[in-house]
């Protein structure tokens, strides 16, 4: 009988190429996404090793970070950004597509859309697969039961030339979620309340797997945005077994297995599990119904607090370098220990990223919006993950709801997640945010993130202040 | 890629937990196209006012640590982002080596990309060679990565742990690329096993 084996130890096995003694193991890729960003510099290398893409039909480039999302910047194509750096990445990544042989989905395709939104939508991220992406949130695409992560600029150079990375085998990890979550909670809330209780270096070294009755309960979208979430726990990937519900989403996608290949390929996919008796070097437990809405108030994901609860005082901390950690985040925050986080006021609620930018994201918000207003000294802004969210979003009427409560209605790309493009945070501007991090500047210079779930941004949006959910369910 | 073998120089002391790579280098600096010149971005938001101006309290722009060529820092260094534009520009600065008791994965990946040698060491000799660093411009520490060896300003010796593949190719600045292409009839078989297998892919 062969040994027992977890998910993340059958998929490297399946994809070990070499493991010569004394060497990293060499491991295959299946699919690679590029963005401007991390990529002008590995086509820079290629071109300079005078050496080629081995595989470009196994890539697919999408510009998402720099692009404009107002209407019209947008409606100008590359000539609309302002930005003359931003522009030349964007415009760097098409011509790099076109030397190289590579799809790309350009800034007008109604396909275009941020990288892990739009991997997922084009059926390009498989059960199985390793999937790797320059962005440490390719980790998304664990929610298929891919073995999928974040990578530097030069294994993206590494992957061009070769299809293949040098890696040491990482641990397993498994986080179980027993048990059904309570009204207005979320699979973002199960991700902060995961990397709350890990911190946000506990899955360092690590794959996590999740399993459980809470997350075979989430939808594909709620499973996108934990596992897009691993990273903010130290995890490099966060994986799910694949079951019907990730089968169904699959089928009938445009790069989805299409007749007998899909029925060779469902055939594996149901291998993908981990066996009864499989070895996790780390085992965490938690209960959903014990997770309420949550709100970050640091700079770190794993400042976690009940929306319920108050800023934490730094002076419980026993460890002196985590202490002087809380302690700088309150400074930055604009907090004080003890403070009710349901009356901390804020200017900005910016909805949408890779984290939660999708379909089913925006039904939630809209839910909570509908005959609402966002109140008046908010500016509140919603930015599909895609083209084709967006479209699907304006077909079901969403578009309207967002926009007779007040929301603002942009063009998709990664926006104020990281505020590379024009939409940022101002210095001390308070923001409710559905995006990953709430680190110092990620938002803009001086600029204050509280993390939340969809529903939690939009009843932010709706009374002003940190509010929990419940109150408006 | 350049070798790294030994390094005798001043080591500077950055004492925060969780130094994520967009304070490392914030995103408006990853609009380049190029590796180069990143230098000056280099912790930029903890470094200058908003207006441009040097903090003269940070570390990096007391003139002891002008030419600091070793970073002493707190656990979990690198985490969040992806970006390789956090170790170019450290190394644009003059960085060579990161000590702290911790690293996230990606960083630690990229560090080796770009000779540049990331040492983890447990907390209490972190602690040690923080207070050596504070020392200013005799804060010297020597890095020997053959010996696996770290000598403070007062001959004090402590080993660390590193991968012994990834210890060659730093010693030796090799390319992988050019390692793993060398190595190209195992993946001409592995895609030759996989097309007949996995079809669908």
């Amino acid at each position: 009988m062969t040994r027992a084996r977890t998910l993340y130890d059958k998929i490297w096995d399946e994809h070990l190429v070499s493991a010569a003694p004394g060497e990293l193991p060499v491991i295959y890729i299946d699919r690679h996404l590029v963005h401007e960003v991390t990529s002008p510099q590995a086509f820079e290398g290629l071109r300079m090793a005078g050496r080629t893409v081995r595989h470009p039909e196994k890539t697919l480039a999408v510009p998402d970070h720099n692009v404009p999302t107002d209407k019209a910047n947008r409606a100008g194509g590359i000539e609309g950004i302002s930005d003359p750096e931003s522009k030349l990445q964007v415009q760097t990544l098409a011509a790099n597509a076109a030397e190289f042989g590579i799809e790309h989905l350009a800034m007008d395709d109604i396909r275009q859309g941020i990288v892990h939104i739009v991997g997922p939508e084009q059926g390009f991220t498989q059960p199985g697969m390793t999937i790797v992406c320059g962005d440490s949130h390719t980790s998304t695409h664990g929610a298929f039961g891919a073995l999928a992560f974040g990578i530097g600029t030069s294994e993206v150079e590494h992957v061009l030339a070769t299809q293949t990375l040098r890696m040491p085998q990482s641990k397993n990890m498994r986080v179980t979620v027993n048990g059904t979550p309570g009204p207005g909670v979320g699979a973002k809330d199960i991700a902060l309340a995961i990397i709350g209780k890990i911190g946000t270096a506990g899955g360092t070294g690590y794959v996590i797997e999740y399993a459980g009755e809470a997350i075979r309960a989430l939808s594909m979208e709620g499973r996108m945005t934990l596992c897009n979430m691993s990273i903010e726990g130290g995890a490099r990937a966060g994986l799910i077994a694949p079951d019907e519900k990730t089968f169904d989403y699959i089928k009938g996608r445009p790069k989805a297995p299409k007749g007998g290949g899909w029925e060779q390929a469902l055939a594996y996919w149901k291998t993908l599990f981990s066996d009864d008796g499989a070895h996790f070097d780390a085992e965490i437990v938690i209960d959903a119904a014990d997770i309420p809405p949550l709100v970050t108030w640091g700079t770190s994901p794993e400042d976690v607090a009940p929306v319920t609860g108050v800023v934490p005082d730094p002076a419980n901390e026993s460890d002196p370098g985590r202490r002087a950690a809380k302690e700088r985040a309150l400074d930055y925050m604009g907090l004080t220990a003890g403070q009710k986080l349901s009356e901390v006021k804020v200017d900005r609620v910016f909805i949408g990223s890779c984290t939660n930018g999708r379909i089913e994201d925006l039904r939630a918000v809209a839910s909570i919006a509908k005959g609402r207003k966002v109140a008046a000294h908010v500016n509140a802004m919603i930015v599909p993950g895609s083209g084709l969210v967006k479209e699907q979003a304006e077909r079901e009427g969403l578009d309207a709801i967002f926009i007779e409560a007040g929301f603002d209605w942009r063009e998709p790309g990664c926006s104020m997640c990281l505020a590379m493009n024009a939409d940022k945070l101002k210095p001390e501007e308070r923001c409710a945010s559905t995006s990953n991090r709430n680190f110092e500047g990620r938002q803009g210079r001086g600029g204050r993130t509280h993390l939340v779930s969809p529903v939690m941004a939009a009843a932010a949006a709706i009374k002003g202040t940190l509010t929990d959910v419940r109150e408006l369910v | 890629m350049e070798p790294f073998t030994t390094l005798t120089a001043v080591a500077a002391p950055l004492p925060l937990v969780n130094v994520d790579t967009d304070m490392i280098i914030p995103k408006q600096f990853l609009k380049t196209i190029q590796r180069s010149g990143l230098g000056n971005a280099l912790f930029d938001e903890m470094r200058r006012t908003p207006d441009g101006k040097d903090i003269p309290d940070f570390v990096l722009n007391k003139p002891a640590y002008k030419n600091a060529k070793i970073l002493v820092s707190g656990a979990n260094f690198g985490c969040g982002s992806s970006r390789e534009h956090a170790p170019w520009a450290l190394l644009d600065f003059g960085f060579r080596c990161i000590i702290a008791p911790s690293f996230a994965d990606i960083f630690y990946g990229n560090c080796f990309k770009n000779g540049i040698l990331p040492i983890a060491l447990p907390q209490d000799q972190i602690d040690k060679l923080m207070d050596d660093a504070e020392r200013g411009a005799n804060a010297i520490i020597s890095v020997d990565l053959e010996k696996q060896e770290i000598r403070g300003p007062d001959g004090g010796v402590i080993t660390f742990d590193i991968d012994p593949f990834r210890k060659q190719i730093l010693l030796n600045g090799w390319d992988d690329i050019g390692l793993t292409l060398r190595d190209g009839a195992a993946i001409d078989d592995y895609e030759a096993k996989a097309k007949l297998a996995k079809p669908w892919l």
